[in-house]
């Protein structure tokens, strides 16, 4: 067994030392009832090569997404990662470190949290951010339960054009404590008005923008209509890659703003795990969820970071934490941040520019197909057509084409008949100009 | 000694932040220029520069290099941090984790494109509930905290679909801070139960703090004291027989991999730290993952998704009108912590039945070494067997002028990972040491000849030496108080 490095002279010696007759008797204390003397009933110990083959069965029973035209995004984006990234988050002083709770030997850890909770701060234009949390959807109800201490108020208003998932995640989150959640239906066209619906009882409004359909939105008169009558404005943010490109939600007047970081450094993995980020405003610090790093001197006077405002949390405050968060998603950060320090001002710029390209580009030849209809005037790399066929079906027969064409919107609103013909699709700098001319042919052949 | 000229001293060298090193129009990546097109963006484009600096791909990795040159894991050093199991993390897992038929794909594509990866998470869940002995199980808890709280709410349902009213939760004053917190993040509230002078749970007030408002007990164990509760049927017996469940905090799961079944002690729910007991790595912070088993109470509770077998093949359960059951709802985005799964479940079947349970036998023997071989020059908290963690107390330190913090800093000069400090909060100035069972006796035997080495330094009037550590790390003690006092929690450009 190649991880243990016990030999059986080792054990001997060890039990001698301990003055213990064998391994089982140091789990006496364990009751007779629960003792167990054999094995379970799992397969037996495996070599490299019969794990490898095992996981490569697996593997290839999915169709890989960099193997076919793909055009999907709802929350998860596929960009090209630089080999960079992978490379510098396998140093094993990354890779197999703990939380720093001791900074004099997690100056690198910390330090990278540093300048990430910086870049972070930086692209959604807000002043201060954390050192991340699970994914955009737990950041969403993290973000409303903040709200509600900021405003001590309890009432929660869920967009129709936010993800669904964040919006399913919030409320159930949020179930059992005394916020109530009002999640108002789902919205392709972009026809619903927040502003008629925030009064003084409102903690905050959860918007998402780019929007789960695709949409852009100027949210400057909400964020002042929240604040206003005291409310916070929420805005989240599932494809970062847009903040190189359209004014962030710092800049319309947000107070929190949750993302999801996975696109930039992390690759899809069926969706997990991702990377929430967390910014607010600095008056709000506080009551902040997560964990934070801080800048500091060390004993010779160097400048030096540690983890910091640590009476906010759980191993500190206990049950009057502002969350339950312990672990987070550090190495994805680390991820996010690499890449983030690669592309610079001119690559996120550019990366941005060339994904909305793409996605005009695409809209414009599947808008050409009869019958197609482009939902969103405007958007960012993603956008929802309303096709005149079952959008699952559609899928699936493109599917069969070994075309992966677009998340059907009923995935997530099966029960909305009228949201049964809207698909999402998405366009990044990994999809080809011929890789969108074999979409719009077989999306013609299947809609015929 | 004499300073350097530049600050660094061999191979540590000083690092500015990635911001300092801007050099604007260097860029690290080489992208095709966008095609002409009228943008579609409403008029929202994104006025004025963002900030984020130019560097070469060279300067990045060199960057990144030496941050990690600052930092120590599990491959560098001995890391005997109690309660967070720095094991081995195979790199096997990392190399099947980042096969493009299970990192490339997305949580959404047709399910018939992705069944490998359905029954990738329906193996993962076989083997932890064939291990646990429980019936059932929730996938998609991000990470230990997020468990509990998954559990807890299942717990609140399952009270509700009673028809009852239980609002308070039993929580050991020696619990892990995420337990108090889960529990009231989830509407509860918690009420302490002591410890007894052997370090277990207090049976008898236990039992006077029950009643037919105590929806469950949260309960570590092996706890965090490194003990198993040995009276742990009979408090099982107690909680249930008041009407509540048996929460079981299954971070210190690996002490009983394959030699007890979770479900033989009469537990309800426990979440699983892959992340600890499954050899995912760290990460210098996660991510993690918590899948959290459930008795067959609990089941009909366990949040969305789920995954199926059928003769179609495999299929997500991501609705409650598809589910015959009463989810508690959606808790995670997408499909729980995927990439986290592969590479526990890459460490499980390498493992095998036969080595988990060796792994469980091994990481509790070399606690119980540990103890063995420190008790007479430390002050053990509790007399063992321990599990698979080891606690002493400061009293060794009594009149040293050394405190517990002084000693683990000491140990880093020394080339040692610090054990856990001040946690458990039930023993004064604990010191929490778990080995894990990837550490050989040639290493204990080194760390145990330095913290012998090292209490004599203190008990012999070396105070001195103590308060001044560590002296050979990137950074010396830092200034937590100024760091909380006036936060400086990002970079800014320097006034111009």
């Amino acid at each position: 067994m190649r991880y243990l490095p016990l030999t059986g002279a080792d054990r001997q010696a060890m039990l001698a030392a301990i003055g213990a007759s064998s391994a089982d008797d140091l789990f006496r204390d364990v009751p007779v009832a629960a003792r167990r003397d054999a094995p379970v009933d799992l397969p037996f110990h495996a070599g490299e090569m019969e794990v490898e083959a095992r996981f490569a069965a697996l593997a290839a029973r999915n169709m890989a997404a960099g193997s076919v035209p793909f055009f999907l995004g709802a929350g998860a984006y596929r960009h090209h990662v630089p080999a960079t990234v992978d490379a510098l988050i396998q140093r094993g002083e990354f890779l197999t470190s703990y939380t720093p709770y001791q900074p004099e030997v997690s100056q690198g850890t910390l330090q990278y949290l540093f300048e990430f909770q910086t870049q972070v701060a930086l692209i959604t234009g807000m002043e201060v951010a954390n050192a991340s949390l699970y994914d955009a959807a737990t950041a969403c109800a993290e973000a409303a339960a903040m709200a509600a201490r900021v405003t001590r108020r309890k009432k929660v208003l869920l967009s129709g054009d936010l993800h669904p998932h964040y919006r399913s995640v919030a409320a159930s989150t949020l179930q059992f404590t005394d916020i109530a959640v009002e999640a108002l239906d789902p919205d392709p066209l972009g026809l619903e008005d927040l502003l008629g619906r925030v009064d003084s009882q409102t903690a905050c409004v959860i918007v998402q923008n780019p929007g789960f359909f695709g949409r852009l939105k100027d949210l400057t008169a909400l964020a002042e209509e929240c604040h206003a009558v005291g409310a916070l404005l929420v805005v989240a943010v599932a494809e970062p890659v847009s903040l190189g490109l359209v004014a962030p939600p710092g800049a319309m007047g947000a107070d929190i703003v949750v993302a999801e970081g996975q696109a930039l450094g992390n690759a899809l993995n069926f969706g997990g795990p991702g990377l929430g980020l967390f910014a607010t405003r600095e008056k709000y610090l506080r009551q902040m969820p997560g964990r934070l790093v801080g800048q500091t001197v060390d004993a010779d006077g160097r400048r030096g970071w540690v983890l910091t405002l640590s009476t906010r949390e759980q191993h500190i405050r206990r049950e009057k934490a502002t969350s339950n968060i312990c672990t987070n998603s550090g190495l994805c950060a680390l991820a996010f941040s690499i890449h983030l320090s690669l592309l610079g001002e001119e690559g996120f710029t550019g990366l941005a520019r060339l994904n909305h390209a793409r996605a005009v580009t695409l809209a414009d030849k599947l808008a050409r197909l009869p019958g197609v209809k482009l939902l969103p005037q405007s958007f960012f790399n993603e956008f929802a057509l309303l096709l005149p066929k079952d959008a699952a079906q559609v899928v699936d027969a493109l599917a069969a084409k070994h075309i992966l064409g677009g998340v059907p919107v009923s995935r997530f609103y099966p029960s909305y008949p009228e949201l049964a013909e809207v698909l999402l699709v998405t366009a990044t700098e990994t999809t080809s100009e011929a890789d969108m001319d074999a979409f719009a042919a077989a999306l013609r052949e299947v809609l015929q | 000694m004499i300073p350097t000229l530049s600050g660094n001293q061999g191979l540590q060298i000083e690092e500015p932040l990635i911001f300092e090193q801007d050099s604007p129009g260097a860029c690290g990546v080489d992208l095709p220029d966008a095609p002409a097109i009228d943008d579609r963006l409403g008029g929202l484009a994104r006025q004025g520069p963002i900030g984020l600096p130019g560097l070469a791909e060279p300067t990045v990795v060199r960057h990144y290099t030496r941050l990690s040159q600052k930092n120590v894991g599990i491959d560098s050093v001995f890391y005997p941090l109690g309660s967070c199991t720095m094991k081995h993390n195979p790199r096997l897992n990392e190399k099947l984790a980042r096969l493009p038929g299970l990192a490339d794909i997305h949580p959404f594509q047709p399910q018939g494109t992705v069944q490998g990866a359905l029954e990738l998470m329906d193996t993962c869940a076989h083997w932890l509930k064939t291990l646990t002995g429980m019936p059932a199980i929730a996938m998609s808890p991000a990470a230990g905290a997020h468990g509990e709280f998954c559990g807890l709410m299942t717990i609140r349902a399952a009270v509700a679909a009673r028809g009852e009213t239980r609002t308070r939760i039993l929580v050991p004053e020696s619990a892990h801070g995420t337990n108090p917190a889960s529990a009231a993040a989830c509407g509860f509230t918690v009420d302490p139960i002591p410890a007894t002078a052997r370090g277990r749970v207090d049976l008898a007030a236990l039992k006077a703090k029950l009643g037919p408002d105590v929806a469950a007990l949260m309960l570590t164990n092996p706890n965090t004291c490194g003990l198993f509760e040995d009276e742990i049927l009979e408090i099982a017996e107690a909680i249930h027989g008041a009407g509540g469940y048996f929460y079981c905090d299954g971070a210190n799961y690996n002490a009983i991999v394959g030699r007890v079944r979770v479900a033989d002690l009469g537990v309800d729910v426990m979440h699983i730290n892959l992340h600890k007991t499954f050899s995912t790595p760290h990460g210098g912070g996660g991510p993690g993952a918590g899948p959290t088993v459930l008795s067959a109470a609990l089941a009909p509770f366990a949040p969305l998704p789920a995954v199926v077998h059928d003769d179609q093949g495999f299929r997500l359960i991501e609705h409650a009108a598809q589910s015959g059951a009463m989810p508690v709802g959606r808790i995670k985005g997408y499909h729980g912590q995927f990439g986290v799964f592969v590479r526990a479940l890459a460490y499980m079947m390498s493992m095998g039945a036969d080595g988990l349970r060796q792994a469980s036998s091994d990481a509790v023997l070399n606690a119980n070494y540990l103890l063995a071989e420190l008790s007479s020059d430390l002050s053990a908290s509790f007399e063992g067997p321990c599990m698979h963690e080891a606690l002493f107390d400061d009293r060794f330190l009594k009149d040293s002028g050394v405190s517990t913090l002084d000693f683990a800093k000491a140990l880093i000069d020394e080339g040692f990972h610090p054990m856990t400090m001040y946690f458990p909060l039930v023993v004064h100035g604990a010191l929490l040491m778990e080995p894990t069972e990837t550490e050989s006796k040639d290493t204990l035997d080194r760390f145990i000849a330095t913290v012998r080495g090292l209490a004599r330094r203190a008990q012999d009037g070396g105070a001195e030496s103590f308060k001044a550590a560590p002296v050979f790390t990137p950074r010396r003690r830092l200034d937590e108080t100024t760091a909380a006092r006036t936060p400086v929690l990002r970079w800014k450009p320097p006034a111009s």
